[in-house]
């Protein structure tokens, strides 16, 4: 049995679907920052195998060069985001998200 | 590669270099500002001096139109309000005001391009580069409150921008192209053969970026973070991301539905789907305002409310609706900057955002309280105030395109509204002030009050000064 597209993208949905899960319902900052990581692989994952798959015979490389963005910035996001982390840590010794209640309604 | 067209962004991310780099020589770090604001003038020269060019750079990932000057224009003259109105507040940042108004620039660097690109992965970096700079803003202050907004926003708009980031995937999956102008021709082409929606996938696509864009302009389900953003945020990142990265969607959500999937097979489709959230929206925003007890969350919640008054203006396809929603996007800005504005003043004295503590303020202060409540009712829609023009533009577009429910809908919001927003005047001028002491005011915040005030009554009086260039910007799509 030979890969299709579709196995790709059935790969890509579980992941999604899992950091998506995670990153809403874990309590801990790093753990959430981790779920996400995992949402922007997975469509890393999709982006390749569109890209490879739809248009095999022809050298645009559309969907990788996407991807390599998608990994840069979410570099510089999680960079951001411990920083905004390690304020929140500095401020109440915790990074459980359900801690950071200060503001509702 | 056509370096003229990207003068402004190119100019506009010098000047916050330039900031950086004095701020590691200058002990008066008022200097910095000034610089900030007088710098401003170099971009905003660079746009006028690009109005009426219509071109293409960087292989079609730089669109430089009427549309995206426009837009450029209005984001580069809310940055410098806001800067201007942030320098009594960036007392509190002490030794990091450099970086705070290198931020604001770069994030002002973001929004722009997002209004003048024509290409999905541009868009994406755009949107980055103008959210990560705010995510570093919204936590200033690094307090308690403040870093908490700061975690909420970051970690709600990473998870939205991978939502995003799936809707471009799948649409690039099912047209192989990033380019919306070719996107568009894809699907031109699908519609012709009669294959549309063969594959759920472009469906499902586009109700992810729907989703992804959503989350900028604070429309429902995707306002969760506003109130707390706003609350916790500093005043004057507050007013920004009201009313700047609002603009900014609202120009990326107009190019990519109008240029990619513009054809009327679709249009109708997506525009149900904006008149549905849009009545929500509204709805949402203003019943839950009226039980808010702090200004700047009041103002958050009206801020959701606003989202669902342009997505109407979304909702009516055509020119109308499209210039409409320009329109009512300068007004908007205008008036929410005048009431930040007078908020910051005021703030900076009593040191709370409570409403109860604004009691009496028009005999403390009886100019700043004045602008105020003319930005409210500027908010409300009550004429001779801009945002009367502004509704009734929209309005008028929707019910040209038979969305009588949905004017109603509005109509019936804009009479709840009224209610939470005079309830602040009248807290301001009838009630008994706590203590006699004036509220200082520095230059700089004046003058920056003085151009919202004057500019929301202006506009009101002489609507057509900003329409026709509303009009000139659309007038690019087909």
């Amino acid at each position: 049995m030979s890969l299709g597209i579709e196995h790709y993208l059935i790969l890509s949905a579980i992941l999604f679907s899992i950091g998506l899960y995670g990153a809403l319902a874990k309590r801990n900052a790093v753990v959430i920052l981790m779920c996400i990581e995992i949402m922007l692989n997975a469509v890393n994952i999709a982006m390749v195998a569109f890209s490879r798959y739809l248009m095999p015979d022809t050298v645009v490389l559309t969907g990788q060069v996407f991807a390599i963005f998608i990994m840069t910035v979410a570099a510089a996001e999680a960079a951001v985001g411990l920083a905004i982390i390690i304020t929140i840590y500095r401020n109440r010794r915790s990074v459980d998200v359900e801690q950071a209640d200060l503001m509702r309604g | 590669m056509n370096f003229w067209l990207l003068s402004p962004e190119l100019s506009l991310v010098g000047i916050a270099l330039t900031v950086i780099l004095l701020d590691l020589f200058i002990q008066q770090k008022k200097v910095l500002a000034a610089i900030s604001v007088f710098g401003l003038i170099i971009p905003i020269a660079f746009t006028i001096a690009l109005w009426g060019e219509n071109q293409a750079s960087f292989s079609g990932m730089l669109v430089v139109d009427n549309f995206s000057l426009f837009f450029k224009f209005l984001i580069l003259g809310i940055t410098s309000l806001v800067i201007l109105s942030s320098m009594d507040y960036a007392r509190k940042f002490a030794r990091f005001q450099g970086e705070y108004y290198a931020l604001i620039l770069l994030s002002a660097g973001g929004l722009m391009l997002m209004g003048s690109t024509g290409e999905l992965i541009s868009i994406y970096i755009a949107l980055e580069l103008a959210s990560i700079s705010l995510y570093a803003l919204v936590s200033f202050l690094k307090d308690p409150k403040s870093s908490e907004a700061g975690l909420k926003y970051m970690i709600l708009g990473a998870i939205s921008s991978a939502v995003l980031l799936l809707g471009m995937a799948f649409v690039f999956g099912i047209t192989g192209t990033t380019h919306l102008d070719q996107i568009a021709d894809k699907v031109g082409a699908l519609v012709s053969g009669g294959q549309l929606w063969d594959s759920p996938a472009l469906l499902f696509g586009i109700v992810l970026l729907i989703a992804g864009f959503g989350f900028k302009i604070a429309s429902v389900p995707f306002q969760m973070w506003v109130p707390d953003v706003y609350e916790g945020a500093p005043t004057p990142i507050t007013a920004f991301l009201s009313v700047a990265s609002k603009a900014a969607g609202i120009a990326v959500i107009l190019r990519v539905f109008y240029t990619a999937f513009g054809i009327a097979e679709i249009s109708a489709d997506w525009a149900m789907i904006f008149a549905v959230l849009g009545a929500i929206s509204m709805t949402i925003g203003n019943v839950v305002a009226i039980a808010q007890s702090n200004i700047k969350r009041m103002l958050g919640y009206s801020s959701i409310a606003h989202a669902g008054f342009l997505m109407v203006g979304l909702a009516a396809i055509g020119t109308l609706g499209q210039s409409g929603v320009l329109f009512f996007l300068a007004g908007y800005a205008l008036a929410n900057l005048g009431a930040f504005i007078a908020i910051i003043a005021i703030s900076n004295k009593i040191g709370s955002d409570e409403i109860a503590d604004y009691s009496g303020m028009a005999r403390r202060s009886p100019v700043i309280s004045f602008a105020l409540a003319f930005s409210l009712i500027s908010l409300i829609g009550i004429p001779p105030a801009v945002g009367f023009m502004a509704k009734f533009f929209i309005f008028n577009a929707a019910i040209q395109q038979d969305l009588l429910w949905l004017v109603l809908i509005a109509a019936l919001n804009s009479v709840i509204s009224a209610y939470y927003y005079l309830r602040v005047v009248k807290v301001m001028y009838v009630n008994e002030p706590t203590s006699e002491e004036p509220i200082p005011s520095s230059i700089p915040l004046r003058i920056s009050l003085a151009i919202a005030s004057i500019g929301v009554l202006v506009l009101g009086v002489y609507p057509w000064l900003v329409l026709r260039l509303a009009e000139n910007a659309v007038a690019m799509f087909p």
